[in-house]
């Protein structure tokens, strides 16, 4: 195994498009590196972005919060402005693993580890962020829920990798949130998540709402009946049944270790309605 | 492949090694410096046992590179006494009996105090969910906590 | 001589009961002390096992050319290189293992009988070639239909594991072999007449899953064999000794000629009383002629090493209106992996243990299933078949209106109480804890709404046994203390305390060891909460060996007889018609005239240590229960138990504390995963969930002091106990919040929530 450390997106992109199919992207490697060991993964070439400026910058520009790939969960819960912006996005980078794992693991990490259950995933997907990708052909802009195609599968091509991830400018009235369920407080994979985010007109009612759930089908799912059970209410309790009903309907998870059909599917509506409970509440007390 | 020659620092000490691309920085640690008082009690990230600190950031030396290691500074538990004064955390472990086997102990130590250094006046449940991730399977964690926010008021001069 | 030491029955005690730091404390904050795998040796290799992918297999070949000629790679060890041996039966902590099948679960012979079982192991340069070399081992399986569960491997058309195995126990012998290796039962009295004289009768059927010990620290040793047969050992074990023996059996050594080192341990709970890696890692030094070291991975261990047994447990028990228990049957089921020996017998012991009964039946299975063979794991055998009795006991108390401390005092074992497993029970604690249960302020808190409390007893035997120990005076007045159990969770402290107490030094003074296998008489391991009960007891006589000696010594500069010097306060002194004639002699005093009075003082105790004291525990837990999700968080938690004495109290809380933890692990969320191959799905702390610290509250500790009286200062074994009560009393808690009764283990997130859809169903229907 090769090991490199570009600190150009052209370095990296030269890098990866010549490894061939046995390169890997090595952000934080919380994942990586567990795959490398347990032999699941042997690749001839690994190349670290963390030494390329972007992947490691969080900033503004002109109202869109802008995260480099491969800044830390640790990182991104200092940042008080990103906090502000997007603090579902930001709980969600901040559930993933322990107080350790935070000081490396990335959301881009997170996102391509192709995983249905990452937790970041369903937050970014609600929050509509984008993830500029650098590549042979240049970079392109694609939306989170369309990077990963299957567990472990994404749709970049050789060469590509994520340099960050971009996010809509925030309307007033407006916040998102994220849940997960797992069997402990803390250290597990997600058994079903759920992001949801909302933004409200200046009568209370609900103008947009997006509702993305986690682990329960092949990729994090957007479920846009969800989100349409909430606009043009108040998010009172009959709306977010409807909004619950609508998300276990959109289920298509499997028995496996972590959790059953049954439980997913049920469990899935519940953190949903408490999710946009907790969306709802910050978006109204926000502005 | 030819190994690769890392410059780094280890507790304050300028430190090179050679080493494949494939071990992790705990390999480097454990079986090229002796420094074996990080511990790998899984190998995955999952039990918090070779905590170490990478430019003031808690992280597990198993889910690392050595290599990545180039330029970095890294803190074990060989460093967290300052010569014969042992770490206020060291001793308040001892003092409330905050250890049985003592194989988590050093990953433990090393997690504390990484958050003392950040919050002075953490509450139980901040110190619980901030070790959630180093196992201990002896104690039942109520005396390391107890150590714990014990070595923070100690250290605040409570 | 007139030996007068502080103890317990003189009153008072100087050093039994403090609280120093221990005496081993600050290696293990520093990262000095020296684990398993924390030692290199020069020109070392690196051992690796092949392990069998599948649950059952016969094995038809194995070649190893290729690895061999993989450069780096200095050996191959199979079956091909150890004997076979014949069947015989030897102690292993509370249980007993068969050398038979010791040889065949370190190394597969004719079958592979789990997924993760050895088949062959190289050592090499470095990990990476060994891992190299592995992926070259050409072995050929014909895969055979395994079986997992205890009921179906009991069936007549089961995949039996052993061929030839007849079911011991049963009269006239089974003339067809099964899974059964034996059936034990208990009886006492008559439980037909016992349910006659019952009101209520409640029957109940439960299951536990095989839960891991989940020591932090993985197996590891380090194997140096020498060209003249002799060799060295450094390993992570509960008892040196005893791998020494099997070692050397398995190897066809003299047990002289292997020197066997404990090092650190990182936990053991049980898991590490018997051999994996050592024999193996003796072969490959023996052939590569250099030092050898093996380690397991996480994967290997959750694969490999050996759990705690899964059960199937019913159990019947009749009551009278008034609250009195008439008759206790039950029938025990226990998995004991791939080969016999699961710790069925000591869970029929315990079953009803904590009750004074007149009539009890209790009939144990010990069933192999295609499974790591079950290893020790705290109170082996109790927690489950407690587990039934204390849920069944919770729900009698319910039917009548009965508090439930109320029903257990009311018949609750005592000093007198015959035991359904023969003993009588001398001063035992039980009465105590229930009492300090219902004083204790847990008890009588409000709950919140939608919360339960339960609580549950719990008991464990204790074990003795074969214990050496030294103490060596040196010349300035200070002692090492040799001792030959390792230290897992604070003995050295507690061995210190009892020596210092004898002696009447100050345990600053008193430094201890674990001495190698060569340096103390055969000791048994650390297991059945017995060293600081045991090698208390030989420190304890040790101490008073070097008592007469320091007395002999004084008589001898004073010229009197030894008759007319006592030991008191760590000093010599002339005792009756002499008394104040001298000055005292203190220790450190007759040490320097050691070389002018008659040479060196060690105090030598080799003893078979009887009568330890069994330990009894109630413990309180509330819980609060997730409608919507199912997840059941412990909100309080108290452990009340008998330590006889606690001679260092925090390490006793620790035990009673970690115990407990364990115990919410078994109760909530641990469990093997299995696909329909018989392959573990969740060989790792991820998804195998031990408690983290985010978990649990602070856990509340009352110790009760009832002394031991076959021990000098009343000491009991407490490590095990703590873990027997924690099912029984959160499935009592649960029951309590929700109205159901969960009979089968763990009570996850997705049993809990289904019971919950379930029982809505019911209602709405």
């Amino acid at each position: 195994m090769r090991y490199e450390a570009p600190e150009t997106i052209e370095g990296a992109v030269k890098l990866l498009a010549g490894g061939g199919p046995r390169g890997r992207v090595l952000a934080g490697g919380t994942d990586l590196l567990v795959q490398l060991r347990a032999g699941m993964i042997a690749p001839e070439l690994v190349v670290d972005i963390k030494r390329i400026d972007e992947t490691r910058e969080i900033r503004e520009e002109g109202g869109r919060l802008v995260i480099g790939a491969a800044v830390t969960g640790a990182e991104l819960g200092e940042h008080a402005a990103a906090k502000a912006m997007w603090p579902g996005v930001v709980e969600a980078t901040e559930l993933i693993g322990s107080t350790q794992i935070q000081g490396r693991a990335s959301l881009a990490g997170n996102l391509c580890n192709a995983s249905p259950a990452a937790d970041t995933v369903p937050a970014l997907v609600a929050a509509a962020a984008t993830c500029r990708i650098a590549g042979p052909g240049g970079e392109r802009r694609v939306p989170v829920e369309e990077v990963c195609t299957g567990p472990g599968e994404l749709s970049l091509d050789d060469g590509e990798f994520v340099v960050a991830f971009e996010f809509p400018e925030r309307p007033p009235r407006s916040a998102d949130a994220y849940l997960r369920f797992i069997p402990r407080t803390e250290m597990d994979i997600a058994v079903v998540g759920a992001g949801v985010n909302l933004s409200f007109d200046d009568n209370g009612r609900c103008a947009a709402a997006r509702v993305s759930l986690g682990a329960v089908a092949p990729t994090v799912i957007l479920v846009e009946e969800a989100g349409r059970a909430l606009v043009g209410t108040e998010c009172d309790d009959a709306a977010l049944q409807n909004m619950a009903a609508a998300a276990s309907a959109a289920c298509r998870p499997i028995d496996d270790k972590r959790g059953t059909v049954e439980y997913r599917t049920k469990v899935a509506g519940v953190l949903a309605t408490r999710a946009a409970k907790i969306a709802a509440q910050r978006a109204k007390g926000a502005r | 492949m030819a190994k690769a020659h890392v410059t780094t620092t280890v507790n304050g000490d300028p430190v090179e090694f050679l080493c494949d691309a494939e071990q992790t920085l705990l390999d480097v640690l454990r079986d090229e410096l002796y420094l074996t008082g990080s511990k790998e009690g899984c190998g995955s990230g999952d039990c918090g046992a070779c905590s170490v600190i990478v430019d003031d950031r808690l992280v597990c030396a198993c889910l690392m590179l050595g290599v990545e290691a180039e330029g970095h500074s890294i803190e074990t538990i060989e460093g967290m006494a300052n010569g014969d004064q042992l770490h206020p955390l060291q001793t308040k472990f001892l003092e409330h009996a905050a250890l049985q086997c003592g194989v988590c102990t050093p990953g433990i130590l090393v997690a504390a105090k990484s958050l003392l250094e950040r919050n002075p006046d953490p509450t139980e449940i901040e110190v619980r969910y901030w070790l959630a991730g180093n196992l201990c399977r002896c104690t039942g964690y109520d005396k390391i906590v107890r150590a714990v926010l014990d070595t923070a008021q100690e250290i605040r001069g409570g | 001589m007139a030996a007068t030491s502080n103890g317990k029955a003189n009153g008072a005690t100087r050093w039994i009961g403090t609280r120093p730091v221990r005496p081993d404390g600050v290696d293990k904050v520093t990262g000095r002390a020296r684990f398993g795998a924390d030692v290199h040796l020069p020109n070392m290799l690196v051992g690796k096992v092949l392990r069998s992918p599948h649950a059952h297999a016969r094995i038809r070949s194995i070649d190893a050319s290729a690895a061999l000629a993989l450069p780096g790679v200095k050996t191959v060890v199979t079956r091909d290189d150890f004997n076979d041996l014949s069947s015989e039966f030897v102690p292993a902590g509370e249980m007993l293992v068969n050398y038979r099948d010791v040889v065949r679960n370190v190394m597969a012979r004719e079958k592979a009988l789990f997924e993760g079982h050895p088949v062959a192991a190289v050592a090499a340069v470095s990990e990476k070639v060994a891992r190299e070399a592995l992926a070259l081992i050409d072995v050929d399986y014909e895969v055979l239909p395994h079986v997992l569960d205890v009921v179906d491997a009991m069936a007549p058309d089961a995949p039996l594991l052993h061929e030839d195995m007849i079911t011991a126990g049963v009269e006239p012998a089974p003339t067809k072999p099964s899974n059964i290796a034996k059936v034990v039962e208990f009886k006492l009295g008559d439980v037909a007449a016992g349910f006659a004289e019952a009101d209520i009768v409640i029957e109940r059927e439960f299951s536990t899953q095989p839960v891991h010990q989940g020591y932090i620290e993985p197996h590891s040793c380090i194997a140096n064999y020498s060209e003249d047969d002799q060799a060295e050992l450094w390993c992570t074990t509960q008892g040196h000794f005893v791998v020494r023996g099997h070692c050397a059996k398995l190897l066809g050594m003299d047990v002289s000629k292997l020197r066997v080192t404990a090092s650190e341990i990182g936990g053991g709970f049980g898991g590490k009383t018997v051999v994996y890696l050592e024999p193996v890692a003796l072969m490959l030094s023996r052939k590569s002629g250099q030092p050898v070291k093996m380690t397991m991975s996480r994967e290997e261990v959750f694969r490999a090493s050996g759990p705690a047994a899964g059960t199937r447990v019913w159990v019947k028990i009749g009551m009278t209106n008034e609250g009195r228990i008439t008759a206790g049957e039950a029938v025990l089921k226990y998995q004991a992996g791939a080969f016999q020996g699961s710790p069925v017998q000591p869970g029929c012991m315990c079953a009803f243990a904590p009750y004074d009964l007149d009539h009890v039946k209790v009939i144990g299975y010990d069933v192999l299933v295609n499974r790591p063979k079950v290893a020790a794991y705290r109170a082996p055998g109790a927690p489950q078949s407690e587990f039934a009795v204390e849920s069944v006991v919770d729900e009698l108390a319910k039917r009548i209106g009965m508090d439930p401390v109320e029903l257990r005092l009311k018949n609750a074992a005592k000093q007198g109480t015959k035991a359904a497993y023969g003993p009588t029970f001398g001063p035992v604690g039980l009465v105590e804890t229930l009492e300090q249960a219902k004083a204790h302020e847990h008890y009588r808190a409000p709950l919140k709404p939608g919360q339960g409390r339960g609580v549950a007893s719990g008991f464990w035997f204790n074990i003795g046994g074969e214990t050496c120990a030294t103490l060596n005076l040196g010349e300035d007045g200070t002692i090492a203390l040799v001792a030959g159990t390792p230290d897992i969770g604070g003995s050295r402290a507690s061995l210190c305390l009892q020596a210092a107490e004898t002696l009447g030094v100050d345990v600053e003074r008193i430094r201890p060891l674990i001495g190698d296998t060569s340096t103390l008489g055969y000791t048994f391991l650390t297991g059945g909460s017995r060293t600081a009960f045991a090698s208390g007891m030989a420190v304890v006589e040790a101490g008073k060996d070097m008592i007469r000696q320091l007395c002999e010594r004084a008589a001898k500069v004073w010229d009197i007889p030894v008759e007319a010097v006592e030991w008191s306060d760590g000093e010599a002194r002339p005792a009756g018609s002499n008394a104040g004639e001298f000055d005292p002699l203190s220790l450190a005093d007759l040490a320097r005239l050691a070389g002018k009075t008659g040479g060196p003082f060690v105090g030598r105790a080799q003893i078979n240590a009887q009568g330890a004291g069994p330990s009894f525990g109630t413990h309180i837990v509330d819980v609060d229960v997730d409608r919507e999700t199912g997840r059941v968080t412990i909100e309080r938690y108290t452990v009340i138990q008998d330590a006889g004495t606690a001679v260092h109290p925090s390490y006793v809380e620790g035990q009673l504390q970690g115990g407990a933890v364990q115990g919410i692990g078994w109760a909530l969320n641990e469990e093997y995963i299995y696909d329909d191959k018989g392959r573990l799905q969740n060989p790792g702390f991820l998804d195998y969930r031990i408690p983290v610290c985010s978990d649990v509250p602070m856990i509340d500790t009352v110790i009760v002091e009832v002394p031991n009286p076959t021990h000098p200062y009343g000491v009991r074994g407490v490590g095990e106990t703590p873990i027997v009560p924690p099912m029984a009393a959160i499935a009592n808690a649960v029951e309590g919040a929700l109205g159901m009764r969960f009979m089968d283990l763990p009570m996850s997130p997705p049993r809990v929530l289904k019971a919950l859809e379930d029982a809505r169903i019911a209602e709405a229907a």
